[in-house]
Order: C-alpha cells, then sequence, then structure tokens
C-alpha cells in the first residue's frame, strides 16, 4: 500500500465559483496513474464518505489526457458565509493524502 | 469587424490585471502582430467583500502598472485592447474605479483613444421583473433569490457574453472596459466573428483568461499567446522560459471548474470531451477537436452580495495543557458566560439580540471545521480567533471584548485560584474588520437580448 500523497504529482482543492469545491489529483507518470485507477479506491463513494456527504452530490471525474482524477461538491458553507474557514477551499484536500493505494 | 490573415492571433496579458506580468512578455507578443489584446480583471475568488464593498482586490497601484503597459502597447500597435470583469466584481464602483484609472493613465501618457464601458450593476425593479416572470433560474446550489434578498442585496451584478464587447467596438471602440463578465467571452467574441469555430474559440478563451497558467510549474503570473487557424489553434506561452506541454493544458481545464469537460457559457456548452492535445515541440501545444454546443435559451449569471453585519475579532493562544486537553467544554463554557454577560451589559436593549459569536480554533480544527477527520489534538498550543457578528461595530466590539475578559479568567478545576488562560495577541484586543458580506445569488437570467442588461458608455478620451 502507498499514500495516495506519495504518488500524485499535485493534490489540491479549490473553489469552482462560490458555491462549489473540487478536487484535483494529478499525476506525472501513465503507469501511476493507471495504478491508481485500476485499484478502483478513488472513487466518488470515497469522496463521499471522507467529506460527509450523499453520494448523489459527488461528481467524479477520470480525466486521462490530464493524467487526473477530479471530484466536485457542493461547498460544506458558501465561499465567505459566516461559518466559512477557507475563503478560496484551498485547504479543504489535506484528508486525501492518506488515502491507501494497492 | 478586422480581417483575418488566414490566422486569427490573440495575445492575454495576464490572468488578472494587476497581478503582474513581465514586459519583455507583452512585447513579444506585440511582434506576433495578435489581433487584439485582452485581460481578464476580477473574479470571485476573493470571496464577496470586493462585490460587496465596491473595492478591489488588488491594490490600486497593481492594476495601474498593469493596465498602463497594456494601453501603452495597444495604441502603439493600433490594437483592440479588452478589459473584462473590471476592479474584481464589476459593480459600478468598480466600473468607475477603472475609468479613473484609465483616465489618468491616458493623461499622464498622452494618450489618445476612444473607450467603451460597459455596465453590468443590475437594477433591482428589472431583477424583480424577470423574478416574477419566472425568467430566474437557480444554480445547484443556490440560496434562496425573492424580493427580499433583491432588496437587501448591497449590488447584484450580470455577467455578459461577447456581445457587449462586440457591439462596443462595432461601434469604434479601441478600449473596451467592461464590468462584470465571462472570462472567457473576453477572448472568444472577436474570433468567432472573425470565422473560428466556436468550439475552438472557447476552450482556448478558457486557457487565455487564465494568462500563462496552462503553462508548466508557471512561476509567476505572465501573458499567454494563442494562433487560431483552420481546424486547431496553438497555445504558447511567451517567455522563453515557460513551456506548455499536452498535459498541462489539458490540465488546465480542471482549475476551478466544477467539470472539467463542460463549461457553461451564456450562449452554449463548450464540450472538451474530444479534444486532443498534441505538441509541437517541447513549449508549444497545438490543440484539435473542442466542440461548442449552442443552448435553447441565453443565460447571464448573476453574482450578488449583501452585508450580514458588522465584525470585530480577538486573536488569542493558549499554551496551558490542561486547558488544551478540555478545550470542546472550556469554549462551551466560555461561550455560556458571554451569553450572562451581554444580557447583563445590554439588559433591555435588543439591538444586540440576533448577534453570532463564534470561536475558531487553530491547532484543532480551524481550517477544516466539523470534516476534519483528526479529532485529537497533536499540538502544545492553539490558536483561538474569537468573532462577533451584530447589527453595529459597536455592539460587535463590545460583545468580542466581553468574550475576551471572560476568556483571560475563564477557571478550570486542574488549578485553584485566580488564573489568566489565554495570551492576547494585540493590545487592544481586538480587532475591527468593519462590514462582512455573504453571496446572496447563484441563478441565471433569461434575458430577451445579450446586451440588454449592459448599457454600453462611449468616452473620447485625450
Amino acid at each position: 500500500m502507498t499514500k495516495l500523497g506519495e504518488l500524485a504529482r499535485l493534490i489540491r482543492s479549490k473553489n469552482a465559483g462560490p458555491f462549489e469545491l473540487t478536487f484535483d489529483i494529478m499525476f506525472d507518470a501513465k503507469e501511476t496513474f493507471e495504478r491508481v485507477r485500476d485499484s478502483k479506491v478513488l472513487t466518488a463513494e470515497l469522496i463521499a464518505q471522507i467529506y460527509r456527504l450523499p453520494v448523489k452530490d459527488v461528481r467524479f471525474f477520470v480525466v486521462p489526457e490530464a493524467l487526473a482524477f477530479k471530484a466536485s461538491i457542493p461547498r460544506p458553507r458558501f465561499q465567505g458565509d459566516l461559518l466559512d474557514s477557507d475563503t478560496h477551499g484551498g485547504q479543504q484536500y489535506a484528508p486525501l493524502i492518506d488515502i491507501e493505494i494497492p | 469587424m478586422q480581417q483575418s490573415d488566414g490566422e486569427v492571433r490573440v495575445l492575454s496579458a495576464t490572468g488578472v490585471c494587476g497581478s503582474g506580468f513581465k514586459e519583455s512578455s507583452l512585447e513579444a507578443g506585440l511582434a506576433r502582430r495578435p489581433h487584439f489584446i485582452g485581460c481578464d480583471a476580477g473574479s470571485t475568488d476573493p470571496g464577496p467583500f470586493a462585490l460587496g464593498s465596491g473595492q478591489t482586490a488588488f491594490p490600486v497601484r497593481s492594476i495601474k502598472r498593469d493596465l498602463k503597459l497594456m494601453l501603452q502597447a495597444a495604441r502603439r500597435a493600433k490594437l483592440p485592447l479588452l478589459i473584462g470583469s473590471a476592479g474584481t466584481a464589476g459593480g459600478a464602483p468598480h466600473l468607475e474605479k477603472f475609468k479613473e484609472i484609465t483616465l489618468e493613465i491616458a493623461r499622464e501618457e498622452n494618450l489618445r483613444f476612444s473607450m467603451a464601458l460597459i455596465h453590468s450593476e443590475q437594477h433591482k425593479e428589472y431583477l424583480k421583473k424577470r423574478l416574477h416572470e419566472g425568467r430566474v433560474t437557480p444554480l445547484s446550489p443556490a440560496p434562496e433569490f425573492t424580493d427580499a434578498v433583491i432588496d437587501r442585496a448591497e449590488r447584484i451584478v450580470g455577467m455578459m457574453g461577447e456581445e457587449p464587447y462586440l457591439r462596443a467596438l462595432q461601434n469604434g471602440a479601441e478600449v473596451v472596459i467592461a464590468g462584470r463578465s465571462s472570462d472567457c467571452a473576453i477572448f472568444a467574441g472577436i474570433p468567432i466573428q472573425m470565422g473560428i469555430s466556436p468550439g475552438l474559440a472557447w476552450h482556448a478563451a478558457k486557457i487565455l483568461e487564465c494568462g500563462a497558467a496552462a503553462a508548466v510549474a508557471r512561476p509567476s503570473p505572465d501573458c499567454m499567446f494563442s494562433t487560431f487557424a483552420e481546424d486547431y489553434f496553438d497555445i504558447d506561452a511567451l517567455d522563453p522560459e515557460l513551456r506548455c506541454t499536452p498535459q498541462s493544458v489539458a490540465a488546465h481545464s480542471l482549475y476551478e471548474n466544477s467539470d472539467p469537460y463542460h463549461l457553461v457559457e451564456s450562449s452554449g456548452t463548450l464540450d472538451l470531451s474530444t479534444a486532443t492535445y498534441v505538441a509541437l515541440d517541447g513549449r508549444r501545444v497545438r490543440v484539435r477537436g473542442s466542440r461548442f454546443h449552442p443552448s435553447d435559451k441565453y443565460t447571464i449569471k448573476l453574482e450578488g452580495a449583501e452585508c450580514v453585519g458588522y465584525q470585530s475579532i480577538v486573536i488569542g493562544s493558549i499554551r496551558d495543557p490542561y486547558i488544551i486537553g478540555q478545550i470542546d467544554s472550556w469554549i462551551a463554557r466560555l461561550t455560556e458566560r458571554v451569553k450572562v454577560r451581554t444580557a447583563e451589559v445590554f439588559a433591555n436593549d435588543r439591538t444586540a439580540s440576533g448577534h453570532v459569536f463564534n470561536v475558531r480554533v487553530y491547532g484543532k480544527d480551524g481550517t477544516m471545521g466539523p470534516l476534519e477527520p483528526v479529532r485529537e489534538i497533536r499540538s502544545h498550543e492553539l490558536c483561538l480567533v474569537m468573532e462577533v457578528t451584530a447589527a453595529t461595530q459597536e455592539i460587535a466590539t463590545t460583545i468580542v471584548s466581553l468574550a475576551r475578559h471572560q476568556a483571560l479568567h475563564l477557571p478550570i478545576p486542574q488549578w485553584g485560584g485566580f488564573i489568566t488562560g489565554m495570551a492576547c495577541l494585540y493590545s487592544p484586543a481586538y480587532l475591527e474588520r468593519g462590514p462582512v458580506y455573504r453571496f446572496c445569488v447563484n441563478h441565471v437570467i433569461e434575458p430577451d437580448d445579450p446586451c440588454e442588461m449592459f448599457p454600453i458608455e462611449y468616452i473620447n478620451v485625450g
């Protein structure tokens, strides 16, 4: 098992507008991307579990031409709302780093 | 309308006017004889403050630096200059600020041109009319949008498509400063008018609007260049030290988009699912196959901000391991004490009711809140941000100051006697943050005409 953070070139989160949050997981090498894809660990279900959402709220994309995976969710709080703690949504990816990939 | 010489060439100065670019890159772009220069100047990314307050997110000095270089370049080469989403949010005060800066530069640099200002701040009566006609539709997720929300809003802007830009150019404008705009519309309109397929034009626009962001590990914001011909476009970062690869250009469609293959614009949807990316050499990429599907209904996205009150905060920290070990119950007791003291101080005065008291705990879950998967505290110290939002600044400061004093001396069972349990960072401990705002609309509106929401003002400068 290897942590996703050790395999990916970049794991990031960011606003996709003020109402959605999007996660990008990007790789350098096709083999690494394929290893993660073929492990079937990284799914909409896993994102839903980590961010405590119904799976229907998660949009999940495999983007082979960019050697990337992408997931988008409704923002836990709208950007800038009183209890929002991350205006740019830039630090919400940390739990993805620890995902174990066989 | 400009004539294509077999190619259409577009120079993007940078991702946001005010974020900077290299002068050498702009010159390299000019040397390739672009048909126009474009630059995005706004975003919702800095949060609701810019739209609500009328201020810009980037400092005026840095905006002026970029705008001056662009204006000089455009006038020297006799090229149209298109700026979208002026002043971050594109509201009336933002457009006014850009107008002032532009006139100041023209005076100082002795420039003459005809300028169009395209307004995008919306009249509340117009919005209510369209709402009552059933021509306002929520996106997902969206807050509720009613007459009361429209009345409360500090400012609501419409996000224009390419049509108002093209109208301004048709009417002789050489410099177009637009209010809130689709970032891509700044770059897509002219190429489509010159005969480029909408799929390629919108795809290239999506890359150009972010300046050099699609280059590999771009060290700082910079220019980007695109050349359209026949059935492809090439993407080329102008700084010789930057390079684009098929992967970096494909990956750019991920950034700040919820769907990497479909991008919704006013007149339709850009579809990247059939796009292909090929390296021309070590630093240029050729793109083919992008499609654009026109939509049945033409829609304009709305953005709005409302003031939710005035905020005052106190930043403090805790190093005592006993307090850290019971931080949740400590905050619960603090919150209760603040409630009691607020009731004592405000007595029968109801103006403090409805205030919000919130404590953020950095070192525990300050960044992710209830979504934080790590539940135990692994830090030897915590940072607290105590935050009060209330109807006036004076009430917010009063309550946060009561909270500071309660937090300082809140007893814990481990110590006998009077303690001081929090380190205050500043004296005075409170910081007044002024009015705070929230985004209050995520809806689209159906106009009769793409230009009806965006009146154009023409000014002869110089």
